[in-house]
């Protein structure tokens, strides 16, 4: 996991929170927006957050992104293989 | 007079959608004005809903072109920009691509930026000692024989390389002849070296002509003698009370291990080695991170929702992608559009060969047709289900 690369990513200014999202949140996340899973943004397998995690293919990752405009908002990637 | 809890709490109920940053200043200026004007209870609901209309108003309608929008903005202070600037970062000597070309560079998603430059932040212990930040400096920045050299010369009669080293710059180097020696006997099998004074002899084990000599010679030259592989010249500067070490070249992925390095805010102007090390999201930061210090170099303002756009565009498929035919238009579903952009005649020869369907979806499709464009209002499409024969009673 994270301990190979000598230091946690997600410790880095750069680099946001993610997190992965239980069936049941996946469930509601598509609900809300009305949407097949295909049509998330991607993010791939062999990424180092992704790796840090411990995500699989077909998993969703919640970002949670740091933006000036409006504070803090969610982003949603879903793990895809390379 | 309303009390501060409630006023979160009104907050809270009637104005739960809004984004965090426009709820947490809604909030302090109400209380504000609240402690000025003694405000009732149903004032600060008015206010509130007056808010949130407010923001709803804002909110970019569904259909709206904004990728068109971003183009134009961004587009726009381009023109302003110089042409080509060589800059230099602060006092130091080191050249940094900056303004238009620094722009497209980042757009084009290349591989190798043209001054690749590492920002290092050090940790706690090294960062407010000049000494301590020249040490990790030392451990970071790549030294050749070419660095250390006073003079070369080949000795064509004894198929020899002499190679004069500068005893200043070896001192600064940190590094001994010896160690030289070392190093350069485990890496060259195929040759010897002897160290006489501040003097290097290479004397290759086979060298029947002239040219074997050169081609070894070369190599020796430029063989890394320690640092990092890819970074050049370290210049140390202060920045407010501590040391920072700007390099020239980047090898991000080694710099973060060095000890003395803090992992959490040293960086690099190359996006690619970003995406490599810290994942696609770090990327993204960097993008616009990027963009918007290159667009404030040049004493040009862009909102950052367009750059915002066009980062989270170049990474919407977990890699970066550039804008352009090989990326981000290059990907486009409708054959038309793809045309339309580049190299028309290459893509319907190819769609042709592939038997291609274009269902009209898009917008470039549209326009080319002469179709109304679906966007905004033209979004919009009525279904209607007709009773083919008379509905029975």
């Amino acid at each position: 996991m994270a301990a190979k690369k000598g230091f946690n990513i997600f410790a880095h200014e750069l680099v946001p929170e993610h997190r992965i999202l239980s069936e049941e949140e996946k469930e509601e996340l598509l609900k809300k927006y009305k949407i097949k899973i295909s049509q998330l943004p991607q993010i791939k397998a062999k990424d180092p957050a992704v790796q840090a995690l411990g995500a699989k293919p077909g998993d969703i990752i919640e970002i949670k992104r740091k933006s000036p405009t409006a504070g803090v908002y969610y982003y949603y990637r879903i793990v895809v293989e390379d | 007079m309303v009390a501060p809890s409630t006023i979160k709490s009104l907050i809270e109920k009637t104005a739960p959608h809004l984004p965090e940053k426009t709820r947490k200043e809604l909030y302090e200026k109400l209380i504000k004005y609240n402690e000025k004007y003694k405000l009732k209870k149903k004032e600060v609901e008015a206010i509130i809903e007056e808010v949130v209309k407010e923001y709803e108003n804002a909110v970019v309608e569904p259909g709206e072109a904004v990728g068109t929008v971003a183009a134009q903005s961004i587009g726009e202070p381009s023109t302003q920009m110089t042409l080509n600037t060589f800059h230099y970062a602060g006092v130091a000597e080191i050249n940094v691509t900056l303004g238009l070309p620094r722009i497209i560079e980042i757009v084009d998603a290349r591989k190798n930026p043209s001054t690749p430059i590492m920002t290092v932040y050090l940790d706690e212990e090294h960062r407010y000692d000049r000494e301590k930040a020249l040490e990790v400096a030392r451990k970071i920045e790549g030294t050749t024989l070419v660095n250390l050299a006073q003079s070369m010369t080949m000795d064509i009669l004894n198929m020899e390389f002499i190679v004069e080293i500068n005893p200043e710059r070896l001192e600064k180097s940190g590094l001994t002849m010896e160690k030289i020696k070392k190093k350069l006997e485990s890496s060259f099998k195929t040759a010897e070296f002897e160290v006489d004074g501040y003097t290097l002899i290479v004397r290759p084990k086979k060298a029947e002509k002239l040219s074997d000599l050169r081609r070894i010679a070369e190599k020796v030259k430029s063989h890394r003698l320690k640092g990092l592989s890819g970074v050049g010249k370290t210049i140390i500067r202060k920045e407010g009370d501590e040391y920072v070490i700007y390099t020239e070249g980047s090898n991000f992925k080694q710099v973060l291990k060095v000890p003395g390095v803090d992992p959490t805010r040293t960086r690099t102007n190359n996006i690619h080695e970003i995406a490599e090390v810290l994942g696609i999201e770090a990327a993204r930061n960097a993008i616009i991170e990027e963009i918007v210090k290159t667009m404030q170099e040049q004493g040009l303002e862009v909102d950052v929702r367009h750059i915002m756009l066009v980062a989270d565009m170049m990474t919407i498929d977990g890699v970066v992608r550039p804008i352009g035919r090989h990326g981000v238009v290059g990907a486009k579903e409708s054959v038309l559009a793809r045309a339309a952009f580049e190299i028309t005649v290459q893509h319907l020869f190819e769609a042709a060969e592939r038997g291609e369907v274009d269902p009209l979806n898009g917008v470039i499709e549209n326009v080319l047709i002469g179709q109304p464009v679906p966007i905004g209002t033209g979004m919009v499409r009525l279904a209607m289900r007709l009773p083919l024969r008379p509905m029975e009673k």
